[in-house]
């Protein structure tokens, strides 16, 4: 039987304050802190928070993400990042050299139903997202196929330092990779085993004793 | 609403036999909807409510867009089949009032400031109608906001009470709405105890009045462990 972690409601308390700061998850009044997602909490020294069990992606800089193009502009491209807002990718941060698009096509860089390996490079308080190519590993991905995922859960289908995902590409011998807003792109051959195991970690996140049942999946690999 | 003949309490009992302060059998169950965000859907007795939430979401038209802060919209309907005669489809004056209303009820517990230009659309479907269905339905609603992972103050829990043949009672059923002296809609934040929604048909006193609203606390603090017990469940679940 697998253990299973403590779940909190909207609105349960969690702790005190105690001078902490309360991040994504969880929201305080007074010196009390209470849940505001349904999820798992995490406190420690610094930081309390609140680890969601479902909902949507919502940008925030830095992250490294698997998006879309949705459309062709003028001087960039609209990508489509799985969250409730379109981001912008412009022309300068998409390619590193100039362009002149009085005499250019655009598309020839990025075309709609692109795929691409992205990371966040601004946003704005009311939610306008920039998206950048300027940065290590980001790239157009050719071929394969996306699956969306539960966004939370991406850091499970990682796992510590990467160890479950590899375990995944290692044993699959597929190319994956897991963008933060909850795309997974995946290309090789026996995709379908790595998509079940993705797929497994989704649904077991929040248990215990999940490394060793995936393990067990991917051995049955031939 | 005026007193009626019929007796609608006999011997301390209520026509289907329950005590005055006895809530119907409840059922609530949550991921229903594939397709949505969230979904839930609460049975009290013979009010069956499916609500679905999706989003936040791209805030489409345009205009209604806020910059500052994301919307809630929500649609409350009635299947056609879900009364004793057949309800014309499609909404009319009763539907955008409880939409409104149940909209009300659930906006001062969501963080929408989070979402800025976005939209959550919550689909409250009564598939069978026996009383008290906007609360059924704000149950349900509020259900699937958790299961749709909005960041949100507080689960909100509703409950209606009444006022029948001079006694006070909760949970009214189709018969005693419609033979009720006065009846009353509550929704409240469940653990913060503020109240979010009133709507009373009918007259009652002050003390009444004062009764009626502990009678809902008491209820929807049994209806909060419900719905805390059915999202733990089903998140426990493998």
């Amino acid at each position: 039987m697998t253990e299973i972690k403590e779940i909190v409601l909207p609105g349960e308390l969690i702790g005190e304050k105690k001078g902490r700061k309360v991040s994504r998850g969880a929201y305080f009044e007074g010196e009390k802190v209470f849940a505001a997602v349904l999820g798992i909490p995490r406190m420690d020294e610094n930081e309390i928070s609140v680890i969601s069990l479902s909902g949507v992606y919502t940008p925030t800089i830095g992250d490294k993400v698997i998006g879309i193009i949705k459309a062709v502009e003028i001087s960039g491209w609209t990508v489509d990042i799985n969250s409730p807002y379109l981001a912008f990718l412009p022309l300068s941060e998409g390619v590193g050299e100039f362009v002149d698009t009085q005499r250019t096509d655009i598309s020839k860089f990025f075309d709609a139903n692109d795929v691409m390996f992205c990371k966040v490079s601004k946003v704005t308080k009311n939610k306008t997202v920039q998206v950048s190519m300027r940065s290590i590993g980001s790239r157009k991905l050719y071929g394969g196929i996306t699956i969306k995922v539960t966004p939370t859960k991406i850091p499970r289908i990682i796992g510590k330092g990467g160890s479950m995902i590899s375990l995944i590409k290692e044993k699959t011998g597929c190319e994956i990779i897991a963008g933060q807003n909850g795309i997974v792109w995946i290309r090789g051959e026996i995709k379908d085993k790595a998509i079940e195991a993705i797929m497994t970690i989704e649904r077991e996140s929040h248990t215990i004793g999940l490394t060793e049942r995936i393990e067990k999946m991917m051995s049955e690999v031939v | 609403m005026s007193e009626t003949d019929k007796k609608m309490i006999v011997d301390g009992k209520r026509l289907d036999g329950r005590m005055p302060d006895q809530l119907r059998p409840i059922e609530m169950e949550v991921k229903i909807i594939d397709r949505a965000n969230g979904s839930a859907a609460v049975n009290f007795g013979g009010t069956h409510a499916v609500a679905s939430v999706h989003g936040p979401r791209e805030l489409f038209p345009r205009w209604m867009q806020e910059s500052d802060t994301g919307i809630l919209r929500c649609r409350y309907n009635m299947a056609p089949f879900s009364v004793d005669d057949r309800k014309s489809p499609g909404p009319d004056r009763r539907s955008v009032e409880i939409s409104k209303v149940a909209r009300l009820a659930m906006e001062p517990a969501i963080f929408l400031e989070d979402f800025p230009k976005a939209t959550i659309d919550v689909f409250i479907e009564i598939l069978q109608a026996d009383g008290s269905t906007r609360v059924a339905g704000i149950n349900a609603a509020s259900l699937a906001l958790a299961d749709a992972g909005v960041p949100m103050r507080d689960l909100i829990t509703a409950c209606s009470v009444g006022k029948i043949n001079g006694t006070l009672v909760v949970d009214l059923n189709g018969e005693e709405d419609n033979n009720s002296e006065a009846d009353m809609a509550v929704a409240m934040l469940s653990t913060k105890k503020k109240i979010t929604l009133l709507q009373m048909d009918g007259i009652v006193s002050k003390e009444e009045m004062m009764t009626l609203l502990k009678l809902a606390e008491k209820s929807c603090e049994k209806i909060y462990e419900l719905q805390k017990q059915t999202l733990k469940e089903k998140y426990k679940r493998i």
